[in-house]
């Protein structure tokens, strides 16, 4: 299946195509807010409880307190898990209203489902999906877009685990709604100062298009049928 | 965060009504909620919904030695997770007793029940053999968890494929999925739990209690059972005195229970093997239902990248050149050096910082306590960039580092009084300032 979509992807031209995405929102019963996002193969599922009770150790005065957990599929969360957990709220925290509730806590709960490549921007729209579907002020939404570019210097949005593999870097942006800026960026591998600003010039006109899906999914989500 | 617990009213409602034999979701007393299986892309991942209440499951496989009191056997390892998804009681990186019971009960359930042929995970007797790991993480909680872990463990299991392998001599390959079609696992039978739930110290029960039904049962009563009707684990807890006769009701319970989820289980092992071997579409993206309106699909969406290297080009060639670096290291003895000795501070007019040095320090101190902060966070990558002109902040930052100067001593505001005013909405710029730069 995924030479199929590769083979899709080189028909497109460039490499530049987003894999199907799709997003099922208020799956789950228990957290105040959930959504999975699916890109490809790729799946994560997020659940939301907040803004609730503090424990006394982790209340802040001034906002609520944001914690963020990646869970694994297979084994305990380790160093990478951690890692990316504190990218992901400290992104959530640039867009979450939290002066509005202080004394709270707001924990998000992400679940891998299955990994098939860019991972992290899936995680982040799955993040972002699930503050929507909970209700939370936000001041923008975001998204996350993955870009590895390929030996040869060619982009490749929303690259499978084997582009990554094959890629020279790969980058991965957090990208606002508002003024279409960056929240937060992420490289592995090496590449140059031109080839991070068009990685970049890529990850916002790809946002577009995710953006287009994040309201076209709330508008179905609020429709009569 | 705390779990809500549920009210006086609450459960004097749900235990009338279960006198009346009534649930609150309209099920009789012997009623199973709805089985419903999904797979994931990859072999051996499942979810299994029972009713609202849903556990992924993952199996996994390692080659590793044997133990040595078994030398020709493979190892079998099960992990049961309450994610903090799952309910708001549930806490990161703690083991509460339920967990411990759970986890107890499912290893009973898989793997004293002799389910999985051991001996058949043996590679090189008392040097390699396989380790297959079964990870469960509970979802969303609504009541039952070791019925739903039960399905979810076994389906994965029997969906699971390991790699081949073939030995040689001494010599052990194992095959990538390309060169040879991985093997499943070899499953003598399927057990599976069913849970009855006791209410007025056994007078009621209740098969599949939900979350809430749960929270005011005396006690519990798990079978499990395989479609032969054989009995595999049978765990009662609770401390509640059944009678003989409840013990073989509930267990004639399981076997209809039981055959229902098997021939199910294997509808849905058939269904998945049979979409994979014609090349169908398969995986999460698929078992997201299409006409439920909180889900949405978009197909295969392209991106129009064809000037981005003019766009990004013109972004670099707007932004300010970066500023030269002289970097003259100066070595003072083998492993000490130190650089930017004599350099010019560019960072703003500090001339008549002689004459106010005592002011300035603290003032000083700050520039550097900002310039660290503004490295950590580009370290840290959380830079905000603006898409046209991305060097815009960075002036900013110098202009405030400019404004960092107070302007008057504040021994000269308290003499000149005449000037009153004036200073007294310095003095407030310049709190406002700092203010400022202390939410920064």
């Amino acid at each position: 299946m995924a030479e199929e979509e590769e083979e899709k992807m080189a028909a497109a031209g460039g490499g530049c195509c987003l894999r199907p995405f799709s997003c099922e929102q208020g799956l789950l019963s228990r957290p105040d807010g959930s959504a999975a996002f699916l890109q490809g193969d790729t799946s994560v599922l997020a659940g939301l409880y907040g803004p609730a009770e503090v424990k006394g150790s982790k209340e802040l005065p001034d906002r609520a307190a944001l914690e963020v957990l990646l869970r694994p599929k297979v084994g305990l969360p380790g160093v990478v898990e951690r890692s990316r957990e504190q990218l992901l709220r400290q992104t959530c925290e640039a867009v979450l209203l939290g002066a509005l509730h202080p004394r709270t806590a707001v924990t998000l709960v992400l679940q891998v489902l299955s990994d098939a490549g860019s991972l992290l921007s899936c995680c982040l729209n799955a993040a972002c999906m699930g503050l929507l579907d909970a209700g939370l002020p936000l001041s923008s939404l975001f998204c996350g877009v993955t870009c590895a570019l390929d030996p040869n210097g060619a982009i490749v949005l929303d690259p499978t685990t084997r582009q990554e593999q094959e890629a020279r870097a790969v980058l991965t942006f957090a990208i606002d709604s508002t003024e279409r800026k960056v929240l937060t960026a992420t490289t592995k591998g090496s590449c140059s100062v031109e080839e991070m600003q068009q990685c970049l010039v890529a990850a916002q006109r790809a946002a577009d298009t995710i953006f287009q899906f994040y309201r076209d999914s709330v508008r179905r989500k609020y429709s009569k049928s | 965060m705390k779990a809500t617990p549920l009210s006086n009213c609450e459960r004097r409602f749900i235990l009338r009504a279960i006198e009346e034999r009534k649930r609150l979701d309209g099920r009789q007393c012997y009623d199973y909620r709805n089985v419903r299986i999904s797979f994931g892309a990859d072999y051996g991942c499942c979810i299994v919904e029972l009713g609202k209440t849903r556990i992924l499951a993952q199996v996994s496989c390692e080659l590793v030695p044997p133990k040595p009191n078994r030398p020709t056997e493979g190892i079998l390892f099960f992990n049961l997770e309450l994610s903090p998804m799952a309910a708001p009681g549930f806490e990161p990186g703690r083991q509460p007793e339920l967990l411990v019971k759970l986890n107890r009960l499912i290893e009973r359930c898989l793997r004293n029940s002799k389910c999985i042929d051991t001996e058949s995970l043996c590679v090189v007797a008392g040097e390699k053999v396989w380790q297959i790991r079964l990870d469960l993480h509970l979802l969303n909680h609504d009541g039952n968890i070791i019925d739903a872990a039960s399905i979810a463990g076994i389906v994965a299991l029997c969906h699971f494929r390991r790699p081949d392998v073939s030995v040689q001599g001494e010599e052990v390959t194992v095959y990538t999925p390309e060169e040879r079609d991985p093997v499943p696992l070899s499953i003598h039978h399927m057990p599976i739990c069913v849970s009855f739930a006791f209410f007025q110290q056994g007078t009621y029960l209740l098969v599949d209690p939900s979350e809430r039904e749960e929270s005011v049962m005396d006690g519990l009563l798990v079978i499990a059972m395989n479609k032969h009707r054989e009995i595999c684990t049978i765990q009662s807890s609770g401390g509640i005195m059944l009678v003989k006769d409840q013990v073989l009701r509930c267990s004639k319970i399981t076997a209809v229970k039981v055959a229902e989820i098997t021939d199910l289980i294997q509808k849905a092992l058939e269904n998945d093997q049979k979409v994979r071997k014609e090349g169908g579409k398969f995986g999460f993206a698929e078992s997201i239902p299409n006409q439920k309106i909180t889900a949405f699909k978009m197909e295969s969406a392209t991106v129009d990248t064809n000037n981005v290297e003019e766009q990004a080009e013109e972004i670099i060639t707007k932004a300010d050149p970066p500023s030269e670096v002289f970097a003259k290291p100066i070595l003072h003895t083998p492993g000490t050096a130190q650089i930017g000795e004599g350099m010019e501070n560019s960072w703003g007019d500090l001339e008549e910082s002689e004459k106010e040095e005592a002011v300035e320090e603290e003032g000083e101190s700050e520039v550097t306590a900002f310039e660290c902060e503004k490295i950590e966070t580009e370290d840290t990558s959380t830079m905000r960039e603006t898409k046209d002109e991305p060097i815009v902040l960075s002036d900013s930052e110098e202009e405030e580092v400019v404004i960092l100067e107070p302007q008057e001593l504040p021994k000269k505001t308290r003499t000149q009084t005449s000037s009153k005013q004036e200073t007294t909405s310095k003095k407030a710029f310049n709190k406002r300032r700092k203010k400022k730069r202390a939410a920064h």
